[in-house]
């Protein structure tokens, strides 16, 4: 089948598309956005997190046809260039990234968490990327950057 | 996963009709169950119908219901403003579901048609009466750390998973469907199946009926209820046992209650028998403990699951404390 979708603001356009694809599967191997990562395939890891519609949610548990019509941002479509995303920087700094797998799936998470609630406590921050496993389990690390990124989006809206 | 048809229904009519049509066919909301038992081999179709252009999203209250349509996604709904005021135990039950991602993608409706998750039903290769009728349940002998204690059978012990469905059925929601046959409104109670000698019904729908709503009645017990799931790390995880209760005092006395159960039973489980212990009575420890009691009368605990037994009674009675204000 003929999927049609919008992705990172872009109109694309996947053709042949099989029916028992996922989201994750046409980004990855149709639409060269190698981002989001494949892992455990059924919604566990968080590996694959992108927003469809604004809301994340597991690209491994969208089926193709799901999205037709619909908008996806990828981890690819938060940086603007090479000027990345204060959460993106903030997980750089705050050495965040081990192996790298989680990474992009746990940036989508946060960027999202702290669009919708600016200023986190620790048990928000827990609950919002329960849905996103580290397997180096570089939790406390990840925590920092997420910490982090609120602290500069704060001070960066007070400098405005 | 086997190939199958993908179609797009645009109205309620369309998609019973594109479902009532093949004996292999189902409906896809959020997908986020259906996807992995096809990916599985647990479920296999020839047909998925996508109901999501339905307009079927809305969350509305007025002459004494919450009207929730059956393709509101469960984070829309568990943080909806008259859900969490009028019906806290079912945002709270919503909120401690899955994860963000799947709360983002999953619809009420599908909630309720979710598998168990009984290990030997999602793998392909064990017997499982459930899955293959008459092929045996390993669970009953085997591993049985999850599963269920009360409306089990000889076929089949497996625990029914949802969280919401527990809620629901604590506020006496009627489901609102439209079918081959046209539109039926089934009390909750009604709509989940106990396994008995077919455990492969796990409700009372027919092929090809597609729930399309929840009717929810405004109670002074609704709005003042409580959701507690016991599991075995902080989130992201199926309930051990959960215990939803509605409760309505007058003064110390208990006008009204409403009390079920999940992780312990092979659907969401109404306990009629403990509410009537409260009911007209003081509330105070003895009598909880006596409804805690009459909760779990009647439960066949396994090599691995005599634990709940236990729990869910300790669960219930800090339920009542914290709800009925008792020390």
């Amino acid at each position: 089948m003929r999927v049609n979708v919008t992705i990172n603001g872009d109109q694309r356009q996947a053709d042949d598309v099989w029916e028992g694809e996922s989201l994750l599967y046409m980004l990855r191997e149709r639409l060269g956005l190698p981002g989001s990562k494949n892992a455990c395939e059924q919604g566990e890891c968080g590996s694959c997190t992108v927003y469809l519609d604004d809301v994340p949610v597991c690209a491994c548990l969208v089926a193709a046809g799901q999205c037709q019509g619909r908008e996806v941002r990828t981890v690819e479509g938060l940086a603007a260039g090479d000027d990345l995303d204060p959460v993106q920087r903030s997980f750089v700094e705050a050495g965040a990234v081990q192996c790298g797998f989680c990474t992009p799936g746990l940036v989508v998470a946060a960027h999202d968490l702290l669009r919708r609630v600016p200023e986190p406590s620790d048990p928000e921050i827990r609950e919002a990327l329960a849905g996103n496993l580290c397997r180096c389990t570089g939790y406390e690390k990840i925590l920092d950057a997420v910490r982090l990124a609120a602290t500069r989006q704060a001070s960066g809206a007070e400098a405005r | 996963m086997k190939n199958f048809e993908y179609a797009r229904a645009n109205n309620p009519a369309d998609a019973v009709r594109l479902v009532g049509d093949r004996p292999g066919a189902t409906f896809i909301a959020g997908g986020t169950d259906l996807l992995n038992l096809m990916k599985d081999g647990a479920q296999t179709h020839d047909r998925i119908v996508d109901v999501n252009g339905l307009a079927l999203t809305d969350i509305s209250h007025g002459n004494g219901f919450l009207r929730v349509g059956a393709l509101a996604r469960m984070a829309d709904v568990g943080a909806h403003r008259a859900v969490r005021e009028k019906f806290p135990v079912v945002s709270q039950a919503l909120l401690a579901s899955a994860s963000p991602q799947v709360r983002n993608m999953a619809s009420i409706g599908g909630n309720l048609l979710q598998r168990t998750r009984c290990g030997y039903f999602r793998d392909t290769g064990s017997a499982c009466n459930k899955r293959i009728p008459g092929s045996g349940c390993p669970a009953i002998d085997g591993e049985n750390r999850g599963h269920a204690v009360l409306g089990v059978s000889d076929h089949c012990i497996a625990a029914h998973p949802s969280d919401l469905a527990v809620s629901l059925i604590a506020v006496d929601a009627v489901v609102l469907t439209n079918g081959p046959h046209g539109e039926r409104r089934i009390p909750f109670g009604d709509f989940h199946l106990a396994p008995g000698d077919t455990p492969e019904r796990e409700n009372v729908l027919t092929h090809g009926e597609l729930i399309v709503g929840l009717e929810l009645p405004l109670t002074p017990a609704a709005a003042k209820s409580q959701y507690l799931k016991l599991r075995d790390r902080a989130t992201f995880e199926f309930a051990v046992v959960s215990v939803a209760a509605a409760l309505d005092l007058r003064g110390r006395t208990v006008n009204d209650v409403r009390l079920a159960f999940g992780g312990i039973a092979t659907k969401p489980w109404r306990s009629t028998d403990a509410e009537a212990v409260l009911r007209g009575r003081a509330l105070d420890t003895a009598t909880i403990d006596a409804a805690g009691r009459a909760a779990v009368h009647g439960a066949i605990p396994r090599a691995h699951n005599a634990f709940k037994i236990d729990l869910v009674q300790r669960a219930l009675s800090r339920v009542l404390h914290e709800l009925g204000g008792v020390r």
